[in-house]
């Protein structure tokens, strides 16, 4: 008889230091999923930011190389062009990867790097406890932002849509966003997921998939709670889907794409 | 090794040194006065095949190197001093995940955007640190073309051996002046071998996961890692500490300087023999380790000694704790790009020395 479920062989069996409903618990085991299936545990490495996700290397069982803050895509370009025929997870949180390292995104989606980018949207700053990230809806709370995000003061302005904000560049090729609050939601995260990293391992440009994540624990909500509140105020503003797909259609004819660093 | 000499700026020699060592990955950004480096790298390494990017900073540029030195390739940055400021961060970081690199500095003026003429002013961040936490980066001091070569090339085993970034520190002067250089054989980076920290290539080998990283938040866990990493930091002094002596012995006073003001002592040396003063001139080529040992020895046999850099005052304050107290340490220097010219030098030989007598 075949195993229908199991632990997925690329995720270390340990209980992890995320908190009861946080999102990348179901995050992590999706991209492992993935991993398994493609058959690449032995030829990935994963960059785990700085923020909640810095224990990643705990829990992913392949290598792993943490960068400062923010310089994630910058440390994931060096290790691609290193090893262009390894898959490379690029981790990142919102205030990782749309505050600090802004320019390190723009310019690594720009430049077309063939790695994928795993955005972790919860809205909030989740490690240092509960801070404005650029993310925050307007309105929403934060211990930055005590009477709720107002754009034109205490900063971070506007709430930033990463998919839609790096879709105009030419070198971005597979933009999708999913979210983890119901199961319909996570298959769906997943298959972006895998069209990614697909499009990764066949060399095509910049992928990334934004995975809107619940964070009950600065959210100040219970776990229940939290998943709704992604369904009624989080999806409206960062609507779901494949943002951006530019990926060759015919398997044959990305087949042909110029493998990663070959000029 | 080939001995054909080519005439060549600074900077380009240090790239040829570099493509030479087996460098197989440069990220850069640009900054006068060492774009003819990230210029030579990009033709150079893109000519062979090997990974050149321009990046959108000098921030990302070492976060590069930080990534690309994981794999265990050869990994190199440069840049001036300023945009040395910014990579402090990813040297930092480096530092604590324990992982070799080559970074140049064609050092300029300051503090803030300064001017784009030649400095001294970069020797406290460069040997102290520099970024945050308790570290030390290797720095070679190199005072030619030639030596600017040598060292960018040895630059990488050396930090390959003691798995700590070494900076290359020269200033505009050495970067943009030609000289004739001789360049060492080429290494070719597939011969090699797997570096014991890298990841990657976990299918081939089945190897244990290996985690590149300078997180620990145990505080009894990283102090151990501190002490570890200082311990290799007392194998380094032992084993790696350069400098060169001329006419030491017998002098009176010994003119401390490193880089392009030691060439400029060096002059002020042979014009002061000629006038009869006993003056010689102890040159440090790694700033760090200091030579502090060697410069004892010198104040132990009764030479007092004067530290001229293009700064204002720092090296002097290593030659004073060197010296400890037993031989009088005078200073001078220019800054904001000037270079002491010999003469400046001579008379300040000329008013020490008759203070003395």
């Amino acid at each position: 008889m075949e195993a229908a479920y199991s632990h997925p062989k690329s995720l270390v069996p340990v209980q992890s230091k995320y908190c009861p409903g946080c999102g990348h618990g179901i995050i992590h085991r999706l991209i492992a999923e993935v991993i398994d299936e493609m058959g690449l545990q032995a030829r990935s490495i994963i960059t785990n930011p700085v923020g909640c996700a810095i224990w990643a290397d705990l829990y992913f069982d392949f290598d792993s190389v943490q960068p400062a803050h923010g310089r994630t895509p910058a440390a994931s370009t060096g290790i691609k062009r290193m090893l262009p025929d390894h898959l490379v997870v690029c981790y990142q949180g919102d205030g990782d990867l749309a505050a600090i390292g802004t320019a390190e995104t723009i310019h690594a989606a720009n430049r077309g790097e063939k790695f994928t980018t795993i955005f972790v949207n919860n809205a909030i700053y989740g490690m240092t406890g509960g801070q404005m990230a650029p993310t925050t809806l307007v309105g929403q709370y934060a211990t930055t932002a005590p009477y709720g995000r107002d754009p034109d003061v205490a900063g971070m302005g506007y709430p930033i849509k990463v998919c839609e904000l790096l879709a105009t560049l030419q070198g971005t090729k597979y933009l999708a966003r999913g979210a983890v609050n119901n199961p319909v939601n996570v298959k769906k995260t997943k298959k972006y997921i895998r069209t990614a990293f697909e499009a990764q391992m066949r060399g095509e440009g910049f992928t990334m998939v934004e995975i809107l994540s619940q964070c009950p624990t600065n959210w100040k909500m219970s776990p229940v709670q939290s998943v709704e509140w992604v369904e009624s105020s989080m999806i409206p503003f960062y609507p779901l889907g494949e943002i951006k797909n530019t990926l060759q259609p015919d398997p044959a004819a990305a087949a042909a794409v110029k493998p990663a660093g070959v000029r | 090794m080939s001995e054909e000499i080519r005439l060549m700026k600074g900077d380009e020699a240090i790239g040829e040194a570099a493509v030479r060592a087996g460098c197989k990955a440069y990220f850069g950004y640009p900054i006068t006065p060492q774009n003819e480096l990230t210029a030579y790298m990009a033709k150079h390494m893109l000519d062979k095949g090997r990974t050149f990017i321009q990046a959108e900073s000098e921030v990302a540029a070492i976060n590069m190197v930080y990534g690309a030195a994981s794999t265990g390739a050869r990994a190199m940055t440069s840049s001036s001093s300023p945009g040395i400021s910014l990579k402090q961060e990813g040297i930092s970081y480096l530092c604590g995940a324990d992982l070799p690199c080559v970074i140049v500095n064609v050092a300029r003026s300051g503090p803030g955007l300064g001017g784009i003429s030649p400095s001294q002013g970069d020797y406290f961040q460069s040997t102290r640190g520099g970024g945050h936490g308790d570290y030390h980066t290797i720095v070679l001091a190199p005072k030619s073309v030639q030596e600017a070569a040598d060292l960018t090339y040895e630059a990488f085993s050396i930090s390959e051996r003691y798995r700590i970034p070494v900076l290359v520190l020269a200033d505009g002067l050495i970067g943009q002046m030609m000289e004739g250089v001789v360049f060492k054989d080429e290494i070719d980076p597939a011969s090699l071998p797997p570096e014991p920290f890298a990841v990657g290539h976990q299918a081939e080998t089945g190897r244990p996961n290996r985690h590149v990283t300078s997180i620990n938040l145990v505080p009894e866990e990283l102090e151990k890692q501190n002490i570890v990493r200082f311990e290799r930091y007392g194998q380094v002094k032992k084993e790696l500490t350069r400098y060169e002596e001329v006419q030491v012995e017998d002098a009176d006073l010994v003119l401390v300087a490193y880089g392009t003001a030691a060439r400029v002592c060096l002059g002020a040396l042979q014009d002061a023999r000629r006038k009869g003063l006993k003056v010689g001139l102890f040159r440090p080529i790694t700033l760090w380790p200091f030579p502090d040992a060697a410069i004892g020895r010198l104040a132990g046999k009764g030479s007092r000694f004067l530290s001229v850099e293009m700064s204002m005052g720092q090296m002097v304050e290593d030659v004073r704790l060197a010296v400890n107290g037993r031989a009088p340490v005078d200073f001078y220097g220019r800054c904001g790009g000037m270079v002491p010219s010999e003469e400046e030098v001579l008379a300040e030989i000329e008013r020490i020395l008759g203070k003395r007598s």
